[in-house]
């Protein structure tokens, strides 16, 4: 017999702030090509002399791994697992200029070690004294999935009871000029929300989701996560195959998923996946988050916690509406997302009783 | 000499980010390490490079910062007698 | 999966050999393939040594046939021509779509050899453009995969110089429950200016020959390899009446928590991680035949590793050697390439020498083996650690 994975805790830093109770009512739609994470104070936090060295992305993560933690009431866990598209940007952009502009003299090691993609999951592991497993995904738009599925299997495989999942991903100055460059990202001055996308690329954002998970239920467990799918690439025919068979190996049919949630980012090429996926649930409230976060590898963690809320609360907040319909009983809620026609993953979730 | 001094303890603000200190916050026999202003083997790193890049000096073995490094007095002294710029 | 998961195919390109062969025939005749960089610029040209696989870019373009407007980076390169090398050794059909494949991989510079070489360039140079999304490390785990022809479950893991040996484990795992039936795991990682001179800010770059377990050690020399296994179920063993090169019998990872870069004095990361492989493979140390070290040959990581042993082993340390100083640190790739030459140690039975031995360290009474040695293997134990504390463990049985 499998345990259980219960989602007991959230925490974020994002565009829209931090996470909260309400976080879906007072929300500012993004419009920017590049919208920074607005940032908490972090002095309650991390000591000075931890923090001195830190950039955001560290930051960021220690601060919404450490909500999660609080919400599900957990001070050590069996495992951090954290996913990253891009890494640690800043440090990494900061040596490699230094390098390239010094010509190699007068390095100093801080942005080096820092540049690591896995340090974010060792910072938290560091901070909580936690000598136990610390897995680090980098692997574009499925970073944050590879993540949640290993979660997943260590708490089935009862390797762990606790454990602390999260994405995290920053915007640094020369990588996103040239993600410009070649109109993944919408230029300088473009002022589109994600509905009205007219220019070609989509609007990014940085910002960190983490989730505390745990074998057992508590009375403000938000959702349990049934099963994590990852493929790295699928032609949009190809979509109803994917989601019908995930499905199918789960025993459920499209008629039992409540609601859905997706991951249009605006972009003019590629959103048609997500429209073909709605064509299979086209009776079905339909959820939507990227307009709040911006694209990043990593935004479909908010996503998972957008959908945790949804089940936790039974309704949809109208901010992250999609289409019209409603529902009264929100069950089961599946998460589609993809980036560029890659890294395509499903993830299922199921209400709780508590 | 003690124009150096709190030359450098500038630098050490500075290339350390002590944010919250002061160039008067420290003391000229104050530990640089451990008990005192609470510096690790990364700012010792830090430390070298400063040395090199600031008074010309190159040291190759990081063991060699330990005594250098004690205090700003130590560091000051050190600079002072071996310092090529 | 009594024994573990089974290993049914491997690959490897590394600075000494570019063949599974090759490396095996290095590994006996005691060949380093540690030299001064070739392949780009670096002013740290003469105050390094470097383990460095003497293909160019294009050199390895053109043995994979690969179209001229590719968008590989040296990462994804050498991580194709090991993972086809292990699909190829296996007799794996990757046409045929019987059974769930999946891909991990690992790294930690990604497209960093590109990315150095052109970051100013990009705006005056619209041909280079399509090496702007190279940059990503997964997208090296995509060029692999399209170029194995691979189209399932793609992720890649970096947890710095442990990355490998995760990749491994995660495959395992995946196998285990029963997600996929067959895994291709390991790691790739090119040479680049970014971690030559990263790893010279912590001084801890050798300027000679590195020297693991040695009183006089002055720290590593990096390299550039790939290697990949392939892990299967026992459904396909059975059914395709699979040749078994070794089975992965257990494995286990565990964080030091103890300082960003360094290892703990008394190697408690990788102490625990042992522990954990010895658990899952209900295995116990005097199983154990040879350990391939991490050895990197820094201060740090060689007196804290050797205590781990100690812990662990006892009095009755195994044979033991470190292979760095025949290739090099290979970072992401090293616990990949280190997994070949422990399954290699297994097929052989035989014990590869830990190069440049003189003194022993004055903390401890451990000598690393020094020969190449002939006895029958049956078990052996991999360890790679990482920053961030990162420390796991492998342990390779005869099949």
């Amino acid at each position: 017999m499998k345990n259980p994975c219960y989602i007991n805790g959230i925490g974020a830093v994002n565009a829209q702030g931090i996470w909260n109770d309400d976080p879906f009512a007072h929300i500012t739609e993004i419009s920017n090509p590049l919208t920074m994470a607005m940032q908490p104070s972090y002095k309650e936090l991390i000591p000075p002399a931890m923090i001195r060295r830190m950039s955001k992305g560290i930051k960021m993560g220690i601060f919404a791994s450490q909500q999660a933690l609080d919400e599900a009431a957990m001070d050590q866990v069996d495992a951090i697992i954290t996913g990253t598209g891009l890494g640690c940007l800043e440090d990494s952009e900061k040596f490699l200029k230094n390098v390239l502009d010094n010509d190699e003299q007068f390095l100093t090691p801080t942005s080096f070690i820092q540049s690591t993609h896995n340090t974010v999951g060792a910072q938290i592991a560091l901070r909580l004294g936690c000598k136990s497993y610390n897995f680090t995904y980098v692997n574009g738009a499925t970073s944050f999935e590879s993540a949640l599925l290993d979660a997943l299997m260590q708490i089935e495989s009862k390797e762990a009871n606790q454990v602390l999942v999260g994405g995290i991903d920053e915007i640094a100055g020369r990588t996103f000029a040239l993600k410009q460059l070649v109109h993944e990202v919408k230029a300088d001055g473009a002022v589109e929300k994600l509905k009205d996308s007219q220019s070609p690329g989509v609007n990014f954002g940085e910002g960190g989701t983490f989730f505390a998970l745990n074998t057992e239920k508590r009375e403000n467990t938000y959702a349990q996560i049934l099963e994590v799918s990852i493929l790295n690439k699928l032609a949009t025919e190809e979509v109803v195959d994917f989601v019908t068979s995930f499905l199918t190996r789960n025993q459920l049919t499209l008629a039992d998923v409540s609601a859905v949630v997706i991951g249009n980012n605006g972009d003019l090429k590629y959103d048609i996946y997500y429209t073909t996926f709605c064509t299979l649930f086209a009776n079905q409230p339909q959820i939507f988050y990227k307009h709040l976060v911006g694209q990043s590898d990593v935004a479909s963690a908010f996503g998972l916690a957008a959908a945790a809320f949804v089940l936790k609360k039974q309704i949809i907040p109208k901010t992250i509406q999609w289409n019209a319909i409603k529902l009264s009983e929100l069950k089961y809620v599946l998460i589609y997302n993809q980036y560029l026609g890659k890294d395509h993953s499903l993830t299922l979730l199921r209400h709780v009783e508590t | 000499m003690e124009e150096l001094k709190e030359e450098l303890k500038g630098k050490i603000i500075e290339v350390l980010n002590l944010e919250d200190i002061s160039v008067a916050d420290i003391d000229d026999s104050d530990a640089l390490f451990g008990d005192g202003l609470g510096l690790d083997s990364i700012d010792a790193l830090e430390l070298i490079v400063l040395l090199d890049k600031e008074y010309g000096i190159k040291l190759s073995d990081p063991k060699q910062g330990k005594s250098i490094f004690e205090s700003v007095n130590t560091m000051a002294d050190y600079i002072a007698k071996n310092r090529t710029k | 999966m009594q024994n573990g998961v089974a290993i049914t195919g491997m690959g490897i390109v590394s600075a000494i050999g570019n063949t599974v062969a090759e490396n095996l025939n290095s590994l006996r005749n005691a060949q380093n393939g540690i030299t001064q960089v070739d392949n780009f610029d670096t002013s740290l040209r003469d105050k390094v040594l470097v383990g460095e696989i003497k293909l160019s870019n294009d050199q390895m373009i053109e043995k994979l046939q690969l179209p001229v407007d590719n968008s590989m980076t040296r990462t994804g390169l050498l991580g194709a021509l090991a993972a086809k090398q292990a699909i190829v050794s296996a007799q794996i059909d990757m046409v045929s779509n019987n059974y769930r494949t999946g891909l991990v991989s690992s790294t930690s510079v990604g497209g960093m050899d590109i990315t150095e070489k052109y970051f100013y360039a990009y705006e005056n140079n619209p041909e280079l453009h399509r090496y702007i999304a190279s940059h990503d490390a997964g997208v090296s785990s995509q060029h692999i995969a399209d170029y194995i022809g691979l189209k399932g479950f793609v992720t890649t893991i970096s947890t710095a110089c442990s990355s490998a040996a995760n990749a491994i484990m995660l495959g395992a795992q995946l196998i285990k429950s029963g997600r996929l039936d067959r895994v291709i795991v390991g790691g790739t990682d090119a040479l680049s200016k970014f971690t030559l001179n990263g790893f010279n800010t912590l001084m801890i770059l050798s300027d000679t020959y590195c020297r693991p377990f040695d009183q006089n050690r002055k720290g590593l020399n990096l390299g550039e390899a790939a290697a990949y296994l392939i892990l299967e179920s026992d459904e396909i063993v059975l059914k395709e009446n699979k040749k078994v090169l070794a089975y992965l019998s257990g494995y286990g990872n565990a964080n030091d928590a103890f300082h960003q870069t360094a290892s703990s004095e008394n190697g408690e990361g990788a102490y625990l991680a042992m522990k954990k492989a010895f658990n899952l493979a209900g295995l116990s140390p005097r199983d154990i035949d040879y350990v391939n070290a991490h050895g990197t040959a820094t201060p740090n990581n060689d007196l804290s590793e050797g205590h781990a042993l100690i812990r662990v082993f006892g009095e009755q340390v195994p044979a033991f050697s470190s292979t760095k100083a025949y290739t090099g640190h290979t970072l992401a790739a090293a616990a990949g390439i280190e997994a070949v030459y422990s399954i290699l140690a297994l097929q052989n039975d035989v014990i590869f020498p830990n190069l440049n031995f003189e003194t022993p360290m004055g903390e401890f009474q451990l000598l690393p083996q020094t020969r190449l040695l002939h006895q029958s293997v049956n078990h052996v134990l991999s360890n790679s650690f990482g920053f961030g504390g990162n420390c796991s463990t492998l342990i390779f049985s005869k099949a």
